[in-house]
């Protein structure tokens, strides 16, 4: 498959999928971090992520999948919502949260 | 813009990125521009190994009104281009119109 129709796969059969440096248990950048944290206030404890250091394919295809130059990126439902930045302001606004809504963390 | 030069000390390597930074985004017919390094913030973590510095950017332009926050990031790195692959490494940004400035306390 390739980098490309696998990240399609992975963003559409997940809910919620974060690529980001290193895991959420430890993340590699600060901007990852802050990308997790964010999802965890949001009551996400858990969430299917995609550490991109691991894989020098994803992590060029990430950014010409949604033209989007910069990692983390979080997609919900298949959409692409956006980085660090923008969750933060959706966080604060509540928008993110109200997208967030009935999605339950994987078992 | 020449390339970075290694023969150059290291802050004038970054001086020229900034003013190069500053000249791309003057396209986007910002009423101010604060452009933030903290590189030194980041050094040695395992994802900045590239060298490439880290940025924050607050932009004021009447260009964004009326563009959602995803939009308005991306006029901005289109408008950096292909430093955004290269000597960027990471890049937060706060994207306003005039109007919502006012309205802040």
């Amino acid at each position: 498959m390739d980098v490309q129709a696998l990240i399609k796969e992975q963003v559409t059969s997940n809910p919620v999928v974060l690529y980001m440096k290193g895991s959420p248990r430890a993340p590699m950048c600060g901007f990852s971090q802050t990308a997790v944290q964010i999802l965890q206030a949001c009551n996400l404890p858990l969430f299917f992520s995609v550490n991109v250091l691991e894989d020098p394919a994803i992590r060029d295809g990430i950014k010409v999948f949604s033209n989007w130059p910069t990692i983390p990126q979080l997609y919900i439902r298949g959409e692409f919502v956006g980085g660090c930045d923008i969750m933060r302001e959706m966080y604060h606004s509540g928008e993110l949260q109200k997208l967030l809504e009935g999605i339950a963390a994987p078992d | 813009m020449s390339d970075a030069n290694p023969e150059k000390p290291e802050h004038a390597n970054a001086a020229a990125l900034e003013i190069e930074m500053q000249h791309r985004l003057s396209t986007l017919n910002p009423q101010q521009i604060d452009l933030i390094d903290d590189s030194a913030l980041h050094a040695g973590h395992a994802g900045a190994q590239n060298g490439g510095r880290h940025y924050r950017l607050r932009i004021v332009s009447t260009e964004f009104a009326g563009l959602s926050t995803l939009n308005r990031h991306r006029r901005i790195y289109v408008a950096l281009g292909d430093l955004m692959h290269s000597k960027i490494h990471a890049l937060s940004i706060n994207a306003l119109t005039p109007e919502e400035i006012d309205s802040r306390p």
